[in-house]
């Protein structure tokens, strides 16, 4: 069969050839729209707002020593306040679970502090305590786990959002337009780790940032700076002698989920294996 | 601001975000109108492409189908949407690495794609109408013709032959459409229940049987209304298409769920524990139950050769039994998929709001429009053969 268009129809030959013409100018137009639609970097990141912080030179990294945690949730309720977080049992860019193996159980109880049991133990769901529950069981080993955000080398949720308005900087942090966030939460369903909530008010993820209006003005993450034991510590990973540099130098880390290919930046030390 | 979450409740431990389930039925319903498109796509296909006669009857109705629905896929996405009015951005600044940027241009090309196709089929009813019309009718005839109106033999191949040029192109864009749609779930590794590579094919195929189901339901629901008989070998080529695909349908998906629980990963537990509990009765009877109650009247009507009534009667419970089969799949994945904690050691359980930007009423709506749509498709564009060509003895026939 020989593709030969008949001479009778130069009508719908002309509005074939119209309409290949009018697709081609139309994408062209909607490209164009969208190059200028893409916005300036002070734009997407107001936490850089009047500061002269350059992020080529630094590279965060965030410890976690479990073995130090008490549980106290300081870090949860100051995360809250300090970011505007929703102050329910459902929203969190941080938070604490609690691993409790009772003798001859091979597998521990977990919980967090948004178990309803411990929502009761603190009165409400505006401050967080953990309960006694465990007070006369038999135990054979007990641990706290802070977790937040491990700012992914490889980050499926910034893989996934269709519009790019969640990105890595260059100083290794994740962060969210919230002007460009279309609010599909399908970074919510990539991350492997939970750590990403949706801000039902504004429409919008939000997640956790290392406090990166704090970070970028020479201070500690809000968590790191009220833990009253030293377990979360914070630190340029380009500076041999930062904390972070120390912490990873001098114990035997690893991070979550390895498997996921994620690459994470929040490195802990004290975990057990069944910690997920 | 209370009603803004309905936070799930868990058994086990799950983390503490994860009690505020992000895809709702809204997510249910948007795959499960995709799959409708790409599988009535794939009847009209049968015909404009392979050529088979029997499928005559209906083919211009399944483009019409096809496109009704397709109309209506992006309205639960931007229901679902937080900022619905920057849905736009999707399109022209796309993110390349995301499978939900591909979506805008995936189904602007497929509506084109089907107008064009819908366009071409119907050339010579239009020219026709244009003529016969009256008054604005006329006009708008007139206007669709685009300038066009000669019918003679070589048109009449030129017509057909882009006809076939366009559906093989539509059918590999119908089914990257809905195959891209298993992707979005497939490709996340962040949950066991959807991480799949066998994802995108088992929605595909599940697409292309609900599809058909949905044809062979609207064929007789229309013909009883238009009081016209049902074409015997239309019914039958419908049923045998169904019945196979059917089979592959459900062989796949039970491939996936040998795969899940042979490899019997860590948290195997709790995904037998997630088919055991939330999702139990989707699984075990719509799914399965569904899909094999429909496979054995299948069977049963292919083997026996049944006719008339009976034949009918069979094979719209059929089709009735895979749509809700699927839709019942397309719940299981979803709402599955999150109900199963990433943690992999809790389980959540979802329940639809009734009332609510998200909710069943809301679903309704969405799922009743494309049948309004369809119906103004068919009035402007009616997709029926004359009774003149089946009295003319070229289709047999059969009354319902
Ligand atoms: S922990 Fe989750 S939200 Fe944070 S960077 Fe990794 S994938 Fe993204
Ligand atoms: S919710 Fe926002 S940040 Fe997340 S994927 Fe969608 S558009 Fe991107």
């Amino acid at each position: 069969m020989k593709w030969k268009i008949s001479k009778h129809q130069p009508g719908r030959r002309r509005f074939m050839r119209l309409l290949g013409r009018a697709m081609v100018f139309a994408g062209a137009a909607l490209f164009s729209v969208g190059l200028m639609g893409r916005r300036g970097l002070a734009a997407a990141i107001p936490a850089l707002a009047g500061t002269n912080y350059d992020w080529t030179k630094h590279r965060w990294g965030f410890g976690v020593d479990a073995t130090r945690c008490i549980g106290c949730l300081r870090c949860v309720e100051a995360c809250k306040t300090e970011n505007g977080v929703v102050r329910d049992a459902h929203h969190f860019r941080t938070w604490v679970e609690r691993y409790v193996y009772l003798k001859g159980e091979r597998k521990p109880q977990v919980d967090s502090q948004s178990d309803p049991g411990n929502i009761a133990a603190s009165g409400s769901e505006t401050e967080f305590r953990f309960d006694n529950r465990y007070q006369d069981a038999k135990i054979d080993k007990a641990f706290f786990v802070p977790k937040l955000c491990n700012q992914c080398e490889h980050p499926p949720c910034v893989q996934v959002c269709p519009v790019g308005a969640t990105f890595r900087t260059p100083d290794g942090v994740v962060l969210i337009d919230h002007d460009y966030c279309i609010g599909c939460q399908y970074c919510v369903q990539a991350c492997p780790y939970g750590v990403r909530l949706f801000n039902h008010a504004h429409g919008v993820t939000d997640k956790c940032t290392w406090c990166y209006h704090r970070i970028t003005r020479g201070l500690q993450p809000a968590c790191v700076e009220v833990c009253p034991t030293n377990a979360r510590l914070f630190g340029d990973q380009n500076d041999p002698e930062s904390v972070i540099s120390k912490f990873i130098r001098e114990n035997r880390t690893r991070v979550l989920k390895p498997e996921m290919g994620t690459s994470p930046n929040v490195f802990y030390i004290g975990l057990d294996k069944e910690v997920m | 601001m209370e009603a803004l979450v309905h936070a799930a409740p868990y058994t086990g431990y799950v983390y503490p975000n994860e009690t505020i389930i992000p895809w709702g039925i809204l997510i249910v319903i948007y795959p499960y109108i995709t799959g409708l498109v790409a599988g009535s796509f794939t009847v009209a296909t049968f015909y404009h492409v392979f050529g088979v006669p029997r499928f005559k009857p209906v083919a211009r109705f399944a483009l019409l189908t096809s496109l009704a629905f397709m109309l209506i896929v992006p309205l639960p996405l931007l229901l679902h949407l937080g900022h619905p009015e920057r849905a736009l951005n999707v399109i022209l600044t796309p993110h390349l690495t995301s499978a939900f940027a591909a979506f805008g241009f995936f189904a602007a090309f497929y509506v084109i794609l089907v107008t064009l196709e819908i366009w071409f089929a119907f050339r010579e009813d239009i020219v026709a109408m244009a003529q016969n019309q009256k008054g604005l009718l006329r006009r708008f005839y007139r206007a669709l013709t685009l300038g066009s109106d000669e019918i003679s033999e070589t048109t009449r191949a030129y017509d057909a032959k882009w006809l076939k040029a366009l559906a093989i192109i539509g059918i590999a864009g119908a089914h990257g459409l809905h195959g891209y749609v298993g992707f979005v779930f497939g490709s996340l590794k962040s949950r066991e229940w959807w991480g799949s590579d066998l994802m995108p094919a088992i929605f595909l195929v599940s697409a292309i049987i609900s599809g058909i189901a949905i044809l062979i339901l609207l064929y007789v629901v229309t013909s009883r209304f238009r009081k016209t008989v049902i074409d015997r070998d239309c019914m039958k080529g419908l049923a045998y298409l169904l019945w196979g695909f059917l089979i592959f349908a459900v062989v796949l998906e039970f491939l996936e769920f040998a795969n899940i629980v042979y490899k019997g990963r860590e948290g195997i537990e709790t995904v037998m524990a997630l088919i055991a509990g939330p999702i139990w009765f989707g699984v075990w009877v719509l799914q399965l139950g569904g899909s094999v109650a429909a496979f054995f009247i299948l069977t049963y009507v292919i083997w026996r050769g049944t006719q008339d009534k009976q034949l009918i009667i069979g094979v719209t419970v059929s089709a009735v039994l895979v749509l809700v089969a699927v839709f019942a799949m397309r719940w299981n994945v979803v709402i599955g998929g999150q109900e199963l904690s990433k943690t992999m050691q809790g389980l959540l359980s979802y329940t639809p709001p009734i009332f609510d930007r998200e909710g069943i009423s809301a679903v309704v709506i969405v799922f009743t429009l494309p049948f309004f749509v369809l119906w103004g498709l068919t009035r402007l564009l009616p997709p029926w053969l004359s009774h003149g060509r089946q009295a003319q003895g070229q289709i047999p026939s059969i009354t319902s």
